[in-house]
């Protein structure tokens, strides 16, 4: 298939990549901190771990040398900027926590006719869940048909074919493959029935 | 291109490549990028599969093992990913913005040519001018680390002569959506 070329003879290396260090708690490489809106815990992050880069950046050295061409205005009104950046995004990192955890993962068993089910879950990407990946994980693990569908309000849902409902409780309840990091605690049971005379 | 980028919905699909389409890319990076063969068979040898994801308004990401590794909107000019450029900084050609300008491009902002032709900031000298629509990495006074990848929209020598408006559209810079995606 492919051809099978030797590389063109000469002392061409191929050339080592650079390893930037990059923060623990941003991702930035460390001397973009100053800018992201997490510094005073960068700042902890780079002391506890990187001690000696800790002082490269942040000494009173640095920050001087780090003005460059900027006018002291300006700077001052860069380091407002950053202190109020930190505060908003702390503010918005607990609402969404809060928000998190209140969020519900419903899992819905409904009787389609007497003895067929399905398994609609709902809720799992507020806990980071790839709906897709899921849902091709409940596939697997059932040897069933799963699905991302949008329900009635909208929403995405996983909609599995069968009852699994009680499985997929336990599942959660053993923090198994993607399932990780989705309370128990917050997982709602519903059944469905098929209202007025269905089946036969 | 990635400010907002969300592979949940910005995502339509993934195939691996024919070995003819990733002769040709392999091909294309070299004439493209300031890169031996030698270097881009580290990145990427020649054995190994690259996969190709395919996501909204035409942008194609390049992923080996999962890590995007480079990109292309429509059939423009590869960009390596800022994580690439970091490893391998001789990629593409740079230019530098002044300190007062990063926080606009880690807003998302184009940068304006004052951001480039001040003090701070930096310009090849004429004889190595380059013309518009030239893939650059962006870098920070003060900083090692390219601070984000852009195209030039105008010939550099004519960004010193006009001085305003934008000198070089930011493709991707650190913290935006891109940068997010460790693995796709
Ligand atoms: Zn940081």
């Amino acid at each position: 298939m492919a051809s099978q070329e030797e590389p063109v003879a000469g002392p061409a290396q191929p050339i080592a990549p650079i390893q930037v260090l990059y923060c623990g708690v941003c991702t930035f490489p460390v001397e973009y901190c100053e800018f992201g809106s997490h510094l005073k815990k960068c700042k902890e992050w780079l002391q506890k771990e990187h001690p000696d880069l800790y002082e490269k950046y942040y000494s009173e050295e640095a920050l001087q040398a780090k003005l460059g061409t900027l006018s002291l205005e300006a700077q001052t009104k860069l380091e407002k900027d950053t202190a109020k950046k930190e505060e908003k995004a702390e503010a918005k990192a607990e609402a969404a926590l809060k928000k998190k955890m209140a969020s519900r993962v419903t899992i819905k068993r409904i009787e389609r006719n007497k003895r067929k089910h399905v398994t609609a879950i709902h809720g799992l990407e507020a806990f980071g869940v790839d709906l897709k990946k899921a849902a091709k994980f409940f596939a697997q693990k059932f040897a069933t048909g799963a699905s991302v569908t949008k329900n009635t309000q909208g929403f995405d849902e996983i909609v599995v074919q069968g009852d699994v409902s009680g499985d997929i409780v336990e599942m959660i309840e053993d923090q198994v493959g993607l399932l990780k990091g989705v309370p128990k605690d917050n997982v709602v049971e519903v059944e469905e029935k098929k209202k007025g005379g269905g089946g036969a | 291109m990635f400010k907002k980028f969300s592979p949940s919905s910005d995502v339509s699909g993934q195939t691996s490549l024919k070995s003819s389409v990733q002769r040709s890319i392999r091909t294309s990076l070299l004439s493209q990028w300031k890169v031996e063969s030698e270097t881009v068979e580290q990145i990427w040898p020649k054995k190994e599969s690259l996969t190709l994801v395919k996501c909204r308004d035409h942008i194609s990401i390049y992923t080996f093992h999962g890590e995007p590794l480079f990109f292309q909107h429509f059939d423009g000019p590869f960009y390596p990913t800022l994580r690439l450029l970091h490893k391998y900084p001789f990629l593409l050609p740079m230019v530098r913005i002044d300190r007062g300008a990063i926080r606009f491009l880690l807003a998302g902002a184009h940068m304006m040519c004052p951001g480039l032709t001040s003090a701070g900031g930096y310009l090849p000298p004429a004889d190595a001018a380059m013309p518009a629509g030239t893939p650059v990495a962006i870098y920070a006074e003060g900083k090692e680390h390219a601070v984000g990848i852009g195209i030039t929209k105008l010939d550099t020598e004519e960004m010193k002569k006009v001085n305003k408006d934008v000198g070089v559209e930011t493709v991707t810079y650190i913290g935006d959506d891109l940068w997010a995606l460790q693995t796709l």
